[in-house]
């Protein structure tokens, strides 16, 4: 694998990381089947390029692209909470309203980015640093920041009362949490930090595509899942942490599978070799737990 | 432009003397992506793979030859693009828009091939089919929409409603659609369009215009072409002539098709790779167009949709069904 090829996983998968904290905050720490995330990514890509393509400050689009994000979980929370629809049937319906809402933003299918200003062109030093290395290097910040303001909301009185929704309800009522509120908000942070994911891989990428939030629930699920088999851990500097470095390793899994010629692989096996490896990353655990039973026993 | 003027004929030149050249021994790579594998697309690698054995490039002779789908995930499009990038090959063919938008925006030094792509300009791959001056150049498959209109009037000449199902989230069908809607008024036509967003909408999109429209266009909308089918049925049904744009769909119940031979247009694709690959810049080399157009008709189909096809019409189509 080429250093090339693991600095473009890296720089990927820090933005994959920022749907997998979505998808921590909303599956995990609420237990709300969010689904919303296929439409709030690529809403977030369309909202930075249209408002970028109109010569808009990169900076203030990809602000933009994060409160529609934000409007988008809440309208999914919304419709759970006041017009008691099942949570995930209530994301579905938003997800899919999403895909006609998109085309209605970018106005065509596909709005590129190439030849247009984006943070990580505006940011870009004139030398001393590829661009390739430079794009990583900022999404690792990004990516620590996003982190840490996460980490530190969670534990304000807020933060607690919104972990407290998630895994119980009805005493958090009983503790006069208004948990409705509390999942609206929720459901907003983490479709905020979805799109926020869109909106940057929209302008690494060279554009934004309707397509690009099919399966964004299944990678963000799976590096949810493969972090935490790798880090688990109830503390939540882990949990988070945990969570980044799986949709990383996700990515890594990817770009492994794509150079996998060499063992008689080809193109159309992509996905299944992922598959495996992702297998693999989540067998390891158990078959560490069984060595340590069997070392004790 | 008067320096490009000069430069062009010294590079045809070159060219030629390179031609007559015996191909160079040393290793040289091509790395092909695409988007999705499906058949139009898999042509043009296979066209582009052909054209290239026939210069004389093969992998026997050591050819460095690879190729990569993003199984329809935009992310992947971009690991691959990087992927690509870090091995550094001669030259790098990226089959339809998004795979062509990660690999352009992955280097500037690369020469970059594309291929199938309808509107290289919306996509920002390159600034204007003049030559771009930069490591990207390529061949769109944008259909001369005039001759497709002839070709409706040619099989039904007193048609006032041209209805098209297509797909609104597609780069390719959305051009299509919207220069439809400008054009048809100046022939007397108006459009009437349907959409489609998943292939099992196709068929209840179609049945939508029955009553109201006289022929049935498609564009090679992926989504209508995967459900060829559904839109033959109600052509057959509702006596709705159908017209396409890819060949292919004559055999499955269209009455007549105007289009590219993507088999063709990676031919033409690996021309370009081995100009390349034998020394001209890409930035020199203007993109192209879709040299091949095939007229393929179906006279079962015409007789089902209740059509008589003109003889004229036959006679210029390469392939006729009877």
């Amino acid at each position: 694998m080429s250093l090339y090829s693991m600095w473009g996983a890296l720089e990927i998968g820090l933005i994959f990381g920022l749907v997998a904290l979505s998808v921590l905050l909303s599956f995990r720490i609420l237990r709300f089947p969010d689904l919303t995330v296929d439409g709030s990514f690529p809403l977030g890509a369309a909202v930075a390029a249209v408002l970028i393509q109109a010569d808009w400050d990169p900076f203030l689009a990809t602000l933009m692209a994060v409160l529609a994000g934000a409007l988008a979980g809440a309208l999914t929370a919304w419709l759970n909470i006041r017009l008691k629809i099942m949570d995930l049937l209530a994301s579905i319906l938003v997800m899919i309203a999403l895909y006609s809402i998109n085309l209605r933003i970018m106005g065509a299918p596909n709005i590129p980015l190439i030849m247009e200003p984006t943070v990580f062109s505006v940011l870009q030093p004139e030398q001393g640093i590829s661009d390739y290395v430079f794009r990583s290097l900022l999404m690792i910040m990004i990516v620590v920041i996003v982190k840490c303001a996460l980490d530190a909301y969670l534990v304000t009185r807020s933060g607690l009362a919104m972990r407290a929704t998630g895994s119980n309800p009805r005493m958090a009522r009983a503790q006069g949490v208004a948990t409705g509120g509390m999942v609206i908000l929720g459901l907003a942070i983490a479709n905020a930090l979805c799109a926020l994911g869109g909106a940057l891989f929209a302008q690494s990428q060279g554009g934004a595509d309707i397509s690009m939030g099919i399966g964004t629930i299944v990678i963000g699920l799976a590096a949810v899942i493969v972090g935490e088999s790798i880090l688990s851990s109830r503390k939540l500097f882990f949990m988070t942490l945990a969570v980044i470095v799986g949709a990383v390793l996700y990515r890594f899994f990817v770009a492994l599978a794509l150079n996998a010629d060499f063992i008689g692989l080809k193109a159309q096996d992509l996905n299944l070799i992922t598959a495996v490896l992702v297998t693999v990353a989540l067998v390891i655990p158990l078959l560490r737990k069984r060595l340590r039973v069997r070392g004790g026993g | 432009m008067i320096q490009l003027k000069l430069v062009r004929p010294l590079l045809g030149a070159l060219l030629s003397l390179c031609a007559a050249m015996p191909v160079a021994t040393q290793a040289q790579s091509v790395a092909v992506t695409s988007i999705v594998e499906h058949p139009a697309l898999d042509s043009i690698k296979d066209g582009v793979k052909a054209a290239l054995e026939e210069a004389g490039f093969t992998e026997e002779k050591g050819l460095n030859w690879q190729f990569q789908t993003a199984q329809g995930n935009t992310a992947i499009a971009a690991q691959i693009a990087r992927k690509f990038v870090g091995d550094r090959p001669d030259v790098i063919v990226a089959i339809a828009t998004p795979s062509a938008q990660a690999v352009v925006a992955a280097t500037r030094d690369i020469p970059v091939v594309y291929s199938a792509v309808t509107d290289p300009v919306a996509a920002q791959l390159v600034e204007s089919f003049e030559p771009s001056g930069t490591n990207v150049t390529g061949v769109s498959d944008m259909l001369d929409l005039e001759r497709q209109i002839e070709l409706i009037r040619a099989v039904v000449p007193n048609a006032k409603t041209v209805g098209m199902v297509y797909n609104p989230g597609e780069a390719n069908s959305a051009v299509v659609v919207k220069q439809m809607r400008e054009m048809l008024p100046e022939y007397g036509m108006t459009l009437m369009e349907a959409s489609a967003p998943r292939t099992v909408d196709v068929g209840a999109a179609a049945r939508s215009l029955i009553g109201n429209v006289d022929v049935i266009y498609t564009n090679t909308d992926n989504n209508v072409v995967s459900a060829y089918e559904a839109l033959v049925k109600v052509g057959n049904d509702a006596q709705i002539p159908l017209v396409a744009s890819d060949p292919d769909s004559v055999k499955r119940g269209a009455v007549a098709a105007l289009g590219v031979n993507y088999y063709d247009l990676g031919l033409q694709t690996g021309a370009m790779v081995i100009d390349i690959l034998k020394g001209a810049e890409p930035g020199e080399m203007p993109s192209q167009l879709s040299e091949g157009l095939e007229l393929h008709v179906n006279l079962q189909a015409a007789t089902k949709q209740g059509v008589t096809l003109s003889n004229d019409l036959i006679d210029s189509a390469a392939n006729v069904i009877r």
